[in-house]
């Protein structure tokens, strides 16, 4: 297999879903003549015409309007949010529409577009490039909510996403679009989108996490086990539907559970599976559920002392783990 | 006009009152300084004049009822006043006691709905805004029970049973997790049996395994209890405790240490946050294969006999004429054993490995505990080491056992914040305190030494040979 990063992974999986079927297009900002800001569309525009990579104007809430009524007559666009920071204008059209037209209408409208947007921090990017914004839709019923970590699942799943008939928002993290690489197979494959992926088994402690902040949960479990603690890594890959056997699974197993995210810790993906595991899982649970999370502040801060104070990093990870591991 | 009477403030703790007796009734004249009423307080009991001189023209609170001091408890119309130039007459039919509660009935609507609010029932929102039946609707009732009125009430008798007491248990220890329960219930286990190794002594998950995986293991003895037995003096004031024999030896060499030394004292604190990741990371491994468990003691009694032999007047006695330099490191080791101090010593300290000094230590504390040292044991040793941190010290200024030139302790090992290179960090940290004798040594050897044991110390870490 060839090693590939994830945007790569990405505009593979956009080629290749284009190509087998013509109701799918592109939407965004900078998406056509320039391929993206980060290139997700490089050469599409080329390929597939200016019909089907469509350059917008800085206008989120046309541009997901525009995609959502395409959808409702059988489209299926993949609409793109240049910064997640920038969903916001479109949210009315996300979750006020396109999360619960399917419901709205007894399935008779269905809404089969893929909302790609690039997000998280950790890049300098301050306050307006690095949010995390993805509790707002993990919140949403009628949003299916992905969110890879890997170049592998970033294909298999985007792959299925494209094909899916519901709203699905793929969230890519920024930071691992270049910095993150792994094996694509050259077939054609898809991944089902709902199913969490364990990264790393073990036996003492079930940590849950996805996108960027994965990778360093595997390398606290990796110095964790230098240090006789057997940590199983849960990579989510999909936060709606969540998989909730894979992670109750996990968690009887090993008795303890720490989630981390990159969002804010209240009210964040990690609160709601700590109440997954502490309603369905309490006899089986030997330590406190903790969660190593960003802090609840308004949003990324500019100054990279203050940004790497924010971000869960391996060590902040490999330390709370440690924590856990000696209670 | 007619006065409001307010309980009177009586003392500075004293918050509130209870009315005992009305001495009057609503309807009779009262003097000025005539006791209107009997207040019963946590502290004193007393009967309160009326200020004013007039008629009472009703009371605002019921006998038994408990008012925050400077409550209004009583009106008075004065004799100045239109209503007070007669006797307000109570009807006969009414009550002597007439009690106007401030806030409505519950029935009533409410002024406000609290920080709680309330929601409107039996209201069908009608369209997509629901607005006009709503701005119309009366709201009927509190959906939450209405707030208690401030009228005197028969206190409801409390319903709600107090909780059973917390079955007693036997361990001492802390909670049982979920996971800890469930398995001791299936493997029907007596958890006071297993000792537990998590935070604090915790019996974990594992713990729990382990015990059912070894089979029941045979009862504990139990712990020794400090007994102190001794004569009551004749004025009955005090008890008089003979002495053991060890305690008078120790209070012998004590006097001796300290009359004949001239000590002096330094402390350094060390940064062994490589030393305990060390160690957490071979314990087990350690454990499994020598039998032993691996302490910090053993890296200690290396760092400090390495440290002797780079400052041999450390080693060494004072001769009176002379420095008696030993050739040889025989480290001694302070031991809490049932009966006092006991100072056993590895002779040749220097010649062991980590592992060895492992072994050597817990098979001299063992033998201290169970009273099985011979003489040789505690013989020859050439300097002291105690770990006053197992006692949760975190500074302490040893004796001297006499005649050595210098005692060592280590303290307690604390997370605490350090500054390293100009950043905020935690690290574990553990102070180590040297007691010396300054006839033999002087400030600038005893820093040096305990610079070198702290360099040796802070210089563990994961590829330090332990074996």
């Amino acid at each position: 297999m060839v090693v590939k990063s994830v945007i790569e992974a990405v505009r593979e999986a956009i080629r290749e879903e284009m190509e087998r079927d013509p109701k799918v297009f592109v939407m965004g900002e900078d998406v056509g003549v320039r391929g993206g800001v980060f290139l997700a569309t490089q050469g599409m525009s080329e390929e597939f015409g200016a019909d089907r990579v469509i350059d917008t104007p800085l206008a989120e809430a046309s541009i997901m309007g525009i995609a959502l009524g395409a959808a409702f007559r059988g489209m299926r666009p993949i609409p793109e949010v240049q910064f997640s920071d920038f969903v916001w204008p479109s949210i009315n059209q996300l979750i006020g529409e396109a999360a619960r037209a399917c419901y709205g209408t007894n399935g008779a409208v269905q809404v089969p577009m893929v909302i790609r947007i690039p997000y998280g921090g950790g890049i300098r990017g301050g306050l307006f490039h690095s949010q995390n914004v993805e509790t707002h839709f993990f919140h949403t019923p009628g949003l299916k909510v992905v969110a890879p970590a890997t170049p592998y699942d970033a294909k298999g799943l985007l792959k299925s996403a494209i094909r899916d008939n519901n709203p699905v928002v793929f969230l890519e993290h920024k930071k691992t679009y270049r910095l993150v690489r792994g094996e694509v197979p050259d077939q054609e494959y898809t991944l089902p989108i709902g199913k969490a992926d364990i990264k790393r088994p073990g036996s003492n402690i079930t940590v849950v996490s996805y996108g960027l902040t994965l990778h360093y949960c595997l390398e606290a479990a990796e110095e964790l086990a230098s240090q006789g603690v057997d940590v199983e890594v849960v990579d989510l890959r999909t936060l709606t539907p969540l998989d909730t056997e894979t992670i109750l699974e996990s968690v009887k197993k090993t008795g303890k559970l720490a989630i981390v995210h990159e969002d804010n810790v209240t009210g964040g993906v990690g609160a709601e599976i700590a109440a997954l595991v502490a309603g369905q899982a309490f006899e089986y649970l030997d330590g406190p559920i903790s969660r190593i999370c960003g802090p609840d502040v308004p949003t990324m801060p500019f100054a990279q002392t203050l940004e790497d104070a924010y971000m869960p990093t391996a060590d902040k990870i490999a330390d709370g783990l440690r924590k856990l591991a000696a209670y | 006009m007619s006065v409001k009477i307010e309980l009177p403030h009586v003392g500075e703790s004293v918050v509130e009152g209870t009315i005992g007796k009305w001495l009057k009734q609503p309807g009779d004249p009262i003097k000025r300084y005539e006791p209107l009423v009997e207040i019963i307080t946590d502290k004193v009991d007393m009967e309160v004049p009326s200020p004013v001189e007039g008629y009472v023209v009703r009371f605002l609170a019921a006998e038994g009822e408990t008012l925050p001091m400077g409550a209004p408890i009583a009106e008075i119309a004065t004799a100045d006043s239109p209503e007070g130039a007669e006797p307000v007459t109570p009807s006969p039919a009414t009550p002597s006691i007439q009690v106007e509660p401030e806030t409505p009935a519950p029935t009533a609507q409410p002024t406000s709905p609290g920080t709680t609010g309330y929601l409107l029932k039996n209201v069908t929102p009608v369209g997509p805004t629901g607005g006009a039946a709503i701005e119309n609707a009366e709201p009927t009732e509190y959906s939450s029970p209405p707030p208690v009125a401030h009228a005197p009430a028969a206190a409801p008798t409390p319903t709600i049973p107090a909780p059973a007491a917390a079955p007693a248990r036997t361990t001492g220890q802390t909670r049982l997790s979920p996971a800890v329960r469930r398995l001791a219930e299936t493997h029907s286990i007596d958890v006071s049996n297993i000792q537990g190794t998590g935070l604090g002594g915790r019996i974990t998950r594992d713990d729990v395994l382990k015990y059912v995986a070894s089979g029941p293991a045979p009862a504990q003895v139990a712990a020794p209890t400090a007994q102190v037995e001794g004569q009551l003096s004749a004025d009955g004031q005090e008890t008089h405790v003979p002495l053991t024999p060890v305690r008078r030896m120790i209070a012998e060499a004590m006097v001796r240490s300290v009359s004949n030394i001239p000590h002096a004292w330094s402390t350094v604190d060390v940064d062994v946050s490589s030393l305990v990741a060390l160690r957490t990371s071979v314990r087990a491994e350690f454990e499994q294969r020598e039998g032993v468990s691996l302490t910090y003691l053993p890296f200690v009694i290396k760092a400090v006999v390495e440290s002797l032999k780079e400052f041999p007047t450390m080693n060494a006695t004072w001769g009176g004429d002379k420095i008696i330099l030993k050739n040889r490191v025989n480290l001694g080791l302070a031991v809490a054993a049932p009966n006092g101090l006991i100072v056993p010593v590895i002779h040749n300290a220097d010649r062991l490995s980590i592992t060895g000094l492992a072994v050597a230590a817990k098979d001299l504390a063992e033998r201290a505990r169970t009273k099985k040292l011979t003489l040789n044991d505690v013989q020859e040793g050439t300097f002291t080491l105690n770990n006053t941190g197992a006692l949760g010290s975190n500074i302490s200024g040893p004796i001297i056992n006499y005649p050595q030139a210098g005692i060592m302790t280590t303290e307690t090992i604390q997370k605490r914040a350090v500054v390293i290179d100009n950043a905020i960090a935690i690290r574990s940290m553990m102070n180590i305190c040297l007691s010396f004798d300054h006839r033999i040594n002087d400030g600038a050897e005893a820093s040096g030494f305990l610079a070198a044991v702290k360099s040796k110390l802070q210089a563990i870490g994961p590829g330090t040979s332990i074996y």
